[in-house]
């Protein structure tokens, strides 16, 4: 059985724990433990933290970085925010060893050395190159029957030179692992948009972000979508309580369910819509958490 | 109709300071093609935002009305121009860099500031409430997760860490 820490970030645990569970039943059925990073803080966000003082953000990044290289394990998140702030802190401290031996004298304040000994790794493309599309697909029980709009999220894919994970402007890996547990993933406007939550938006200018995650949810909804699927918390969040945030300032309903992939990949290995937490969204949908309930055949 | 831009109230030495990030030196190949705002998402709702606007005023020298830019926190960090530059010029970091030259002059957002501090004390910019321990009691699961918020010596760490880069100071409340 493989091994890997799990980094769960703020808004996994502190808002969707339901991604976080999902996350560890899914990984356990696919022979992957995952091993709690006790003690580990915000990755932090990297458009915000960042902007305001870079060598906070490193210091603090990758002090989580070194609490999974202690442990002598890779680091896995479920969080293109997390991911963005992990693996660009990690790679950016592999190779400038001024900035490293600069970020070590305040590790060295709580008796911590960034070595470079490990990988950061997000859920999507661990599951891609390191599990396997083969692997997803067997592992389903019972097919997901589901329209699904993929959203792949910017930090995922980009920036492209600390990734290695093909075309960012047509990325497929994601739709290929949707497509193995089952369900349809469904062509729709501008699929590579960013949800409008990143870099500080959501944060200082909520109208303006939610003019972004509402184009997203026309246009999947347009295209005729059961849900969107997605890989990131923070973009789950934006879709999903933005639906309510967009009803109260533009007056637009979407009732569009947003899913996790591995709430999505839990579903197909015959966890209920209840022990995944897919149930426990801020947009309520009982249409839909009735349909899902049946993916197991109704247990 | 614009206000002509007098080369004497430009600070030539601006662009130096931005191009110390590294990689940012590519600033100056930029020859205004104007594919980063075309593609630009945030672009198509706030066509306020522009950023090849604010890299070619990085590169003019225009401090203070680059740090003080009413769209400078407008970027939701995409990469989408980063990567279609023909150039090569990485926007977003170069941006990210301005926008720490802001806070590092006392300009920085209400809700920044906010979230700032809320992380500085608690480890997470989105820390744990009543609600979602409910959520976690009914999945199964601890009522804290296993982060910061179980271990009160790891949230030490993160105190000591913020002291010592004086973020928590660079954050704190303006008098």
């Amino acid at each position: 059985m493989s091994e890997l820490s799990f980094f769960l970030g703020c808004i996994a645990p502190n808002r969707y724990p339901g991604i976080e569970k999902a996350t560890k039943i899914v990984m356990e059925d696919l022979g992957v433990h995952l091993r709690e990073l006790k003690g580990a803080s915000c990755c932090p966000a990297p458009g915000v933290f960042r902007s305001f003082d870079k060598l906070t953000w490193l210091a603090l990044a990758s002090r989580n970085v070194v609490l999974s290289e202690e442990m002598g394990v890779d680091l896995l998140t479920v969080c293109n925010g997390c991911f963005g702030s992990l693996v660009d802190a990690n790679n950016v401290l592999k190779e400038d060893l001024e900035l490293r031996k600069e970020v070590n004298k305040v590790l060295a304040e709580v008796g911590r050395e960034f070595k470079g000994t490990i990988r950061v790794r997000h859920i999507m493309e661990y599951l891609y190159d390191d599990v396997g599309v083969e692997k997803v697909k067997e592992s389903i029980k019972y097919p997901v029957d589901l329209k699904v709009a993929v959203h792949y999220g910017c930090h995922l894919i980009k920036p492209s030179k600390e990734r290695h994970l093909g075309s960012i402007e047509n990325p497929t890996f994601f739709d290929e692992l949707v497509e193995a547990t089952g369900a349809e993933s469904v062509m729709y406007k501008d699929k590579n948009a960013c949800c409008g939550a990143g870099g500080g938006v959501r944060t200082s200018a909520l109208e303006t972000a939610l003019k972004l995650a509402r184009a997203k949810l026309e246009n999947a909804k347009a295209a005729g979508v059961d849900c969107i699927v997605d890989a990131c918390p923070f973009c789950h969040l934006q879709m999903d309580v933005g639906q309510t945030e967009i009803a109260k300032k533009f007056g637009d309903v979407f009732n569009m369910p947003i899913v996790h992939y591995s709430q999505l990949l839990g579903l197909g290995m015959g966890y209920t819509p209840q022990e995944l937490g897919i149930d426990m969204n801020y947009v309520k949908n009982d249409d839909f958490i009735a349909k899902i309930e049946k993916i197991g055949g109704g247990k | 109709m614009s206000d002509t831009i007098k080369t004497s109230d430009l600070d030539k030495a601006f662009k130096d300071e931005v191009m110390t990030e590294p990689g940012a030196e590519k600033l100056i190949l930029c020859f205004n093609c104007t594919g980063c705002t075309a593609g630009c998402t945030m672009a198509e709702h706030e066509p306020n935002y522009n950023i090849r606007q604010l890299l070619r005023m990085a590169n003019l020298g225009m401090r203070d009305e680059l740090l003080n830019h009413p769209y400078l926190w407008n970027c939701t960090t995409c990469y989408k121009c980063q990567e279609r530059c023909p150039q090569g010029v990485p926007n977003v970091d170069i941006l990210l860099k301005i926008r720490t030259m802001a806070v590092h002059s006392g300009i920085m957002l209400d809700n920044h500031r906010k979230v700032a501090q809320l992380m500085a004390k608690t480890g997470h910019a989105v820390p744990i409430n009543d609600d979602n321990k409910e959520k976690r009691k009914k999945l199964g699961m601890n009522e804290l997760p296993e982060t910061v918020h179980n271990y009160p010596d790891a949230l030490e760490e993160v105190h000591k860490i913020v002291a010592k880069t004086k973020f928590d100071k660079l954050t704190e409340e303006q008098s």
